[in-house]
């Protein structure tokens, strides 16, 4: 075992201690620790968005960060979206549109198009926003979906129906 | 991944005095970019002082009327604020031309200045690579070096700087205000980061323990207007093969002020100096933007398979000037 720290976060409203080697990530921590395996690990570097989480309510890919800087963060993977058995909306439209073939991109597909959402309501630009754009919510156009989603890789391409769900949601 | 001990301190002295007396040490920010060097084991710091959660995390306006930016400050963060998209659009530009939101929202300012070339070679321990291990070679003249240096490259490197953010800011005269145990000092962006040359394991001019604090933009220029365009193999998440970004005041058909600087050309933002004197006072024309950037571009060494950069940055600069300087056809404000 190498150098330990103890962290202390709220994983899907529950509280979560542990003292962790310092290598762990945020990842590892919740799939092999908190034994959510949700979140995937698909390539560990960033470039396919499998891990993707709500950090503090904004999406980051797991695979990247350390547990140790986690300390005192909120963190919502895809099984804290769901009401019980009710599910999250954008979790209903993936099944309605059928935006999944193997499902191991869906619940950083999900997590990500959850943060997509709020964060066009909230007004934010994406490099396909036109800059004369009057600030406030930014519409979903199919071109905004796919900017604002590239982080997400599908090896399936269900990419036109993942497009769907996510626009039908946004409406 | 190589074992490390972990120090989150409370305020920059602290930070400071930890990597000063930790020759192996490194900062760590967002960590989109060294975790993953970690990961890779190209970067192996054995203290890790997390700087993510230091107060430098506002954006706020200058006495005089410029802009000064918390190098804690997230991406996505800056790429969002009103006041940046309203009077310095660029930099909102290059920020969201880069990386998904997923990394922008982890990826602190600071950090994106001081992320590693993504030169393939640098990132594979398995190869030489003189960036990575000083004297062992460099695969990439020979190599797999589409995507490198054509501008200001050695014998010895010929990797690029990925970021957008900095050639935005390069272009803006940006200033980078750094504390170190020397106390603090301030730099023009454009020389914070090193051309190669026989020491390309050194990207930056920082000091060991030196820690980026804030970067300052002046005020913007009036009537100026910018543009940041970046092409790449995809139309997202992809690192620039080039990129130009541009700020241009034209009064009476003339050029009366401009700045050019073009990204993924060299191991630094490339400021195109001798492109931006032979413009000044010289009629607003696609002609003569075309003539100032070959002038530019005449200091090109292409490698073997990277030669379409030197027309294809061409292009880049002489389309966003002509559009910057014809406002009325509907080009970039």
């Amino acid at each position: 075992m190498g150098a330990m720290t103890a962290v202390t976060l709220h994983i899907n409203g529950e509280r979560f201690s542990r003292e962790l080697d310092n290598r762990t990530t945020l990842l590892d921590l919740l799939r092999e620790h908190a034994h959510l395996s949700g979140a995937k690990k698909g390539c560990d570097h960033g470039q396919c968005g499998a891990c993707t989480v709500l950090l503090d309510g904004r999406r980051v890919n797991a695979c990247l960060l350390l547990a140790v800087s986690m300390d005192g963060t909120d963190v919502t993977t895809i099984e804290g979206l769901s009401d019980g058995n009710a599910l999250h909306p954008l979790q209903q439209a993936f099944l309605d549109h059928d935006a999944f073939q193997c499902g191991f991109c869906t619940p950083g597909q999900i997590c990500s198009a959850v943060a997509a959402i709020a964060e066009a309501r909230a007004g934010w630009p994406s490099v396909v926003t036109a800059q004369d754009e009057p600030e406030g919510p930014v519409e979903l156009t199919a071109p905004e979906v796919r900017e604002r989603m590239s982080g997400n890789l599908c090896r399936c391409g269900a990419y036109v129906n993942i497009v769907s769900a996510v626009r039908e949601v946004a409406r | 991944m190589k074992e490390f001990r972990y120090e989150r301190p409370a305020d920059a002295d602290a930070a400071v005095a930890l990597l000063t007396d930790a020759p192996g040490a490194a900062y760590l920010g967002g960590g989109t970019n060294l975790v993953d060097l970690m990961k890779l084991g190209v970067a192996a710091p054995d203290l890790l002082v997390d700087v993510s959660r230091l107060p430098f995390e506002e954006v706020t306006e200058t006495d005089g009327g410029g802009l000064s930016i918390g190098a804690a400050v997230r991406n996505s963060t800056l790429a969002s604020r009103g006041i940046v998209r309203e009077r310095y659009p660029i930099v909102s530009e290059a920020l969201l031309s880069g990386a998904p939101a997923q990394l922008r929202n982890a990826a602190t300012v600071g950090g994106n200045l001081l992320q590693r070339t993504r030169c393939l070679y640098f990132q594979d321990v398995g190869k030489p690579c003189n960036k990575r291990q000083p004297g062992s070679g460099c695969p990439a003249r020979e190599g797999v070096h589409r995507d490198l240096a054509i501008l200001g490259a050695s014998e010895h490197c010929v990797a690029t700087n990925p970021s957008d953010l900095a050639v935005a800011l390069a272009a803006l005269d940006a200033m980078v205000h750094l504390v170190s145990a020397a106390g603090p000092r301030s730099l023009p962006l454009t020389e914070l980061h090193r051309l190669p040359g026989d020491e390309p394991h050194r990207d930056t001019v920082l000091r060991h323990g030196e820690l980026i604090t804030a970067v300052e933009l002046p005020p913007p220029v009036p009537d100026g207007r910018s543009a940041y365009r970046k092409a790449r193999d995809r139309a997202s998440f992809a690192f620039a093969l080039a990129s130009v970004a541009a700020v241009l005041q034209v009064r009476g058909g003339l050029v009366h002020h401009v700045r050019i600087a073009f990204g993924a050309l060299a191991a630094r933002p490339w400021r195109a100096r001798v492109a931006e004197e032979a413009l000044l006072g010289q009629p607003a024309t696609e002609e003569a933007f075309g003539q100032a950037i070959d002038r530019e571009l005449a200091a090109a060494r292409p490698l073997r398979d990277n030669g379409y950069k030197v027309p294809l940055a061409r292009r880049l600069a002489v389309s966003v000037l002509a559009d910057l300087a014809a406002p009325e056809h509907g080009g970039p404000r």
